[in-house]
């Protein structure tokens, strides 16, 4: 799946950009042509700049997933999270059936949702990574997502917060009366969206198509 | 007042956050500092870790939308969205947001300027932002970081909830502001 994606973007891509350099436009007087390289030059420089993006975003990543692993060590060490782990458990262990109730990943899941819901951005990523590290350690085939990964997953990238705070300074800063007020469509949308990614990922994980199969075949 | 309480909320939850952890850890007779280092070490290498993948995902994500394909797709599937009532300036935003958060908040800062911030649209941009997620990125850096190739159900799953959070979003907006 993933080698299809990164596929298919890049050869959409070079295909769309090397044919916007025709340069067809539509006037009263028909059709006319008006070619140029210029489409093919964005294309290679927004390659270029994502590039060196993703190189800023993990460099940026570097101190705040120190502290916060750094912080859940602190935690794990002393209980915390274990405590917290217990209180969460009736909703984790049906969440997560494959994951032992008592396990560090646990804990690791927990803390990200936390984060998530708080709208608590850095502390989620770190603490998301953190909680699949675990998860791996469960994993019998290495390169291949379990269900519980696929599930935590899709729990973050539906995006459960219950505090929009980036979206509420834009509102704030654009001179908004009432910048909060988006909240509750916010929580409600949200909500669906979480519901569905649990839902689907319960059932396809059920779908002879996403069973794991040995290491190594496809 | 409801936003007050909001914004105390966020203000006050890392620092509680840090001084509790911290303090809890000491009374419980761990060695704060120990313990935080051997944790920071394993996030820095997993922030190293992700690097790769975080290349690739972007690069690939980068040239579809320098290419113009983004703004090629999203004109194709405006008939659809104009008949689930999404306003057409809309829709690059709902096409940009699990492809790149960057990208999408530049979107929505657009949109609310351009039409308000208590426009139906800037409104609905808003309340999409705040409602979804930037999944391609989550899905290569928390695979990436384990070097899981095999994703199985994870995308199709993803991106179902995303369609799902977008069309509430949509919905929900329409009901309570329309």
């Amino acid at each position: 799946m993933i080698n299809v994606i990164f596929m298919g973007l890049l050869v959409i891509g070079v295909v769309v950009a090397g044919f916007n350099c025709i340069g067809l436009e539509m006037t009263d007087a028909g059709m006319i042509m008006n070619p140029s390289f210029e489409p093919l030059n964005q294309l290679t420089t927004g390659i270029f700049s994502s590039a060196k993006v993703a190189v800023e975003l993990a460099m940026g990543l570097i101190g705040i997933m120190a502290l916060w692993l750094g912080l859940m060590r602190i935690a794990e060490d002393s209980g915390l999270i274990q405590l917290l782990a217990k209180a969460m458990r009736p909703l984790m262990v049906r969440l997560f059936p494959d994951v032992p109730p008592d396990h560090p990943a646990m804990g690791a899941m927990i803390m990200n949702i936390a984060a998530n819901i708080l709208g608590l951005g850095n502390a989620a990523t770190p603490l998301g990574l953190k909680a699949m590290t675990e998860l791996q350690k469960l994993n019998k085939v290495k390169d291949t997502a379990t269900n519980a990964m696929v599930t935590f997953m899709a729990i973050n990238t539906s995006s459960v917060t219950l505090i929009p705070a980036t979206v509420i300074g834009i509102r704030a800063a654009a001179g908004a009366t009432n910048p909060a007020d988006i909240i509750g469509p916010v929580i409600l949308a949200t909500g669906v969206s979480t519901t569905v990614a649990i839902i689907a990922t319960k059932l396809m994980q059920k779908l002879p198509r996403y069973q794991i199969t040995e290491e190594g075949s496809n | 007042m409801f936003q007050n309480v909001v914004n105390g909320i966020s203000s006050i939850a890392i620092p509680l956050i840090i001084f509790s952890i911290v303090l809890y850890g000491y009374v419980k007779k761990v060695k704060v500092y120990e313990s935080f280092t051997t944790g920071a070490k394993e996030g820095f290498e997993v922030a190293i870790r992700i690097i790769p993948y975080l290349v690739a995902i972007l690069v690939a994500i980068g040239a579809f939308r320098a290419s113009g394909a983004l703004d090629l797709l999203t004109s194709l599937l405006s008939p659809v969205t104009s008949f689930i009532g999404m306003p057409a300036e809309v829709l690059p935003m709902a096409m940009m947001r699990p492809l790149s958060g960057s990208g999408a908040l530049g979107i929505v800062s657009e949109l609310i300027n351009n039409f308000g911030v208590e426009s139906l649209i800037g409104r609905m941009a808003a309340v999409m932002e705040g409602s979804t997620e930037t999944t391609f990125y989550v899905l290569a850096v928390y695979f990436g970081s384990i070097s899981i190739t095999k994703s199985r159900h994870a995308v199709p799953a993803a991106l179902l909830a995303d369609l799902a959070g977008i069309l509430s979003a949509v919905i929900i907006t329409r009901v309570v502001f329309g």
